[in-house]
């Protein structure tokens, strides 16, 4: 009997493996299909918060448009990114923070060329509440410190009610929840509020991480925030636009430059970056924001150098990322994902800057 | 356990011919080599991990100086590349580390005798062995899963409720003040203490498996009950192996990192009450690891020394309890 059953067993096993060979082979059908002519493996490393958006790219870019370009890329964080880029382990490096001069210098030391650095997708951070009530509840720079500094302890406090005078406000105490690792996302958020306030600027500054006030709750990751505050009933925390997005958090419109009270959204994250001033090095921040942006916005940079690379690989990257920023595709990805792609003004500096990769390369391949 | 046994002489060696070749007579040489290669491995490894560390933490020793780091209360990374510029104070990862552990630690010694005795002398045979199977699977599961499970489950459904009743009852005193967050010193170390349960359950049920069932029976003869047998039988003769268990779940609970990452509350602040939030040191370094430029990199790495020295401190405190007490008890020390 149980011989019996042990062979039926392979049997039944014999026609999905079979599909699941053909299921392969169509795959790769699929992705021959994409057709193109560069050939080439990438590595890169870097920042976690696009990651999800660059996974995406990846797959649409291998499957639709270059089958013969595999690109492998690592979310390791911003830190290590920059590090990995520096010591030249991988092709293209990714981070939250653009490079500064001393990071430039290493790198043209170390390699013997320039680096080049461009943005290339904007993401905003969003504050979300426990209770659904309070969606939509308007928060200033001020409020956000103080919330975040221990001041305002309950959601009735008059800074809140002075700018939420439709609104009903509960007395619950605020137990504001922050991200406990190192995060890009924290650097934005803190950045924004030491810009605005200039109490938060003297007494947390900004940063990837932070030495908190005492009696806050730390995440882990987006998620970790997340529980911090679905756990807690006055629960409110900062996490990308794109998690809070797929996790249907309810939301807080922030007050912006010119005092209008903004909600966070694809549009208002697209204002927002067009309302950036962007310098010919690409070294900046999206600061004092107005018009119909949202205030607390954040930029992920590319790097690759100026010399250093096969022809193929050189040619695949400038393909990919001219392709993830100006394809109609590409940008329809970010936009799903909540991320906002740059303003049409801005792509072409950015594609000006990018086709440098390699350009200081001798004559040979 | 006891490493100064007399050495024997040598046994003769076998003189059957098939056996007797020139590889055979090898054979005990080489063993004897690849077993000594195997021992110093470790030691050098050890010794490669320290001095790695040591050098690469070394700037910010210099910097803070070595007792201003370990007590020092601020934690301020630079973005140096080339110096130190920031302030590394490591006292909040250390207290965090300590507290966690001794909560675990002062939870699951208890339990891990009590199950360990229950499995060994009370449980009826039909259910001792899949119990101490179900402790053994307990210890295969991996730490994220204790992790997600504690932070998703177990702290909202069992931990929360179970604070705000002893936050009610206890919140008098320092370490039971409020407020409550969820995630915290408490959270963190219960769940640790159910993640060394049971590698110290089964190492205990081995040494109290072993103790001779003459000196029971006798203890029995003599009118004892079975608290009186456990009490002052079957513990103190287990008493070095108890140490050596509890040893062991201490050692995973300082060092362990993903599970405490996700319920310790990570702040760089410290604070006695156990439902506050902090951080430990293997927590820390996880956390902002990935994202720390050359300069926080020297930070996590001093924090990586000042992990090895505690371990190294609390194990060496250990052994002289068990020294100590060895003495009084009569016991073999461990």
């Amino acid at each position: 009997m149980r011989n019996g059953r042990s062979k039926l067993a392979v049997l039944a096993a014999i026609p999905l493996l079979a599909a699941a060979c053909s299921n392969g082979g169509g795959e790769t059908d699929a992705t021959g299909d994409g057709g193109g002519d560069l050939s080439a493996s990438l590595t890169g490393a870097g920042a976690s918060f696009p990651d999800p958006l660059f996974q995406d790219w990846i797959y649409t870019y291998n499957s639709d448009v270059q089958s013969g370009v595999d690109i492998n890329y690592q979310s390791v964080g911003s830190g290590a990114g920059i590090e990995q880029f520096l010591e030249q382990t991988v092709d293209f490096g990714s981070s939250e923070e653009y490079l500064g001069e001393e990071s430039l210098e290493a790198a043209a030391e170390a390699r013997g060329c320039e680096a080049v650095q461009f943005p290339v997708v904007f993401g905003s951070v969003v504050i979300a509440f426990n209770n659904p009530d309070l969606d939509g509840l308007v928060l200033d720079a001020e409020t956000i410190a103080g919330i975040y500094s221990t001041e305002i302890t309950s959601f009735d406090d008059p800074a809140i009610a002075e700018l939420n005078p439709d609104m009903d406000l509960p007395s619950d105490e605020i137990v504001p929840v922050h991200r406990s690792d190192s995060s890009g996302t924290t650097a934005v958020f803190t950045h924004y509020l030491a810009t605005e306030v200039e109490s938060w600027a003297d007494e947390y500054g900004e940063g990837k991480e932070l030495d908190w006030a005492s009696g806050l709750v730390g995440g882990q990751q987006n998620d970790g925030v997340a529980q911090g505050i679905s756990q807690n009933p006055g629960g409110i925390g900062y996490v990308n636009q794109s998690y809070a997005q797929e996790a249907g958090l309810s939301v807080a419109k922030v007050v912006n430059a010119d005092g209008t009270p903004i909600e966070p959204t694809l549009e208002s994250t697209i204002a927002a970056s067009e309302e950036a001033d962007v310098p010919d090095n690409f070294q900046f921040a999206i600061d004092g924001i107005g018009g119909e942006g949202y205030p607390i916005a954040g930029t992920n940079w590319i790097f690759t150098y100026t010399c250093g690379y096969d022809q193929e690989s050189a040619d695949a990257i400038i393909d990919f990322w001219t392709w993830a920023l100006t394809d109609e595709s590409a940008q329809d990805l970010a936009g799903e994902l909540g991320y906002a792609p740059l303003g049409d003004e801005l792509t072409e500096r950015v594609i000006a800057e990018l086709e440098k990769t390699n350009s200081e390369n001798g004559d040979e391949g | 356990m006891s490493t100064e046994a007399p050495e024997a002489p040598a046994p003769e060696e076998p003189r059957r011919g098939s056996l007797h070749s020139g590889k055979g007579r090898m054979a005990d040489p080489i063993f004897k080599w690849a077993v000594a290669a195997c021992g110093t491995i470790v030691l050098v490894i050890l010794a490669l991990m320290v001095i790695r560390t040591t050098s690469e933490a070394w700037p910010v020793f210099v910097k803070e100086g070595f007792f201003g780091f370990l007590f020092g209360q601020e934690w301020t990374t630079g973005n140096s590349r080339t110096e130190i510029t920031g302030t590394y104070g490591a006292w909040p990862f250390i207290y965090g580390t300590l507290v966690t552990s001794t909560i675990a630690i002062v939870i699951a010694l208890p339990l891990a005798i009590m199950v360990a005795f229950y499995i060994t002398h009370l449980a009826p045979r039909r259910l001792a062995k899949p119990l101490s199977y179900t402790v053994e699977l307990l210890a295969a599961v991996p730490s994220v899963i204790f992790g997600l499970w504690g932070l998703h489950w177990f702290l909202p459904n069992v931990l929360r409720p179970f604070f705000e009743v002893l936050e009610s009852v206890l919140g008098w005193f320092f370490l039971f003040e409020g407020p409550i967050r969820g995630v915290g010193y408490l959270s963190a170390g219960i769940v640790l203490a159910i993640m060394i349960l049971p590698i110290m359950t089964a190492i205990i049920r081995e040494v109290i498996a072993v103790h001779p069932i003459d000196q029971r029976m006798a203890a029995y003869a003599l009118g004892s009950t079975r608290w009186e047998v456990m009490r002052k039988v079957v513990l103190p003769a287990s008493f070095s192996g108890i140490v050596a268990a509890a040893m062991l779940g201490l050692g995973r609970a300082l060092g362990e990192t993903i599970a405490v990452l996700m319920l310790i509350g990570g702040s760089q602040s410290w604070g006695a009450s156990l439902f506050g939030t902090g951080s430990s040191m293997a927590s820390h370094i996880a956390a902002t690891f990935g994202e720390a430029g050359p300069e926080a990199r020297t930070g996590l790495m001093a924090i990586g020394v000042a992990l090895f020295l505690v371990t190294m401190i609390v194990n060496i405190l250990a052994r002289v309890i068990v020294w100590r007490l060895g003495r009084m008890t009569g016991d073999a020390a461990v």
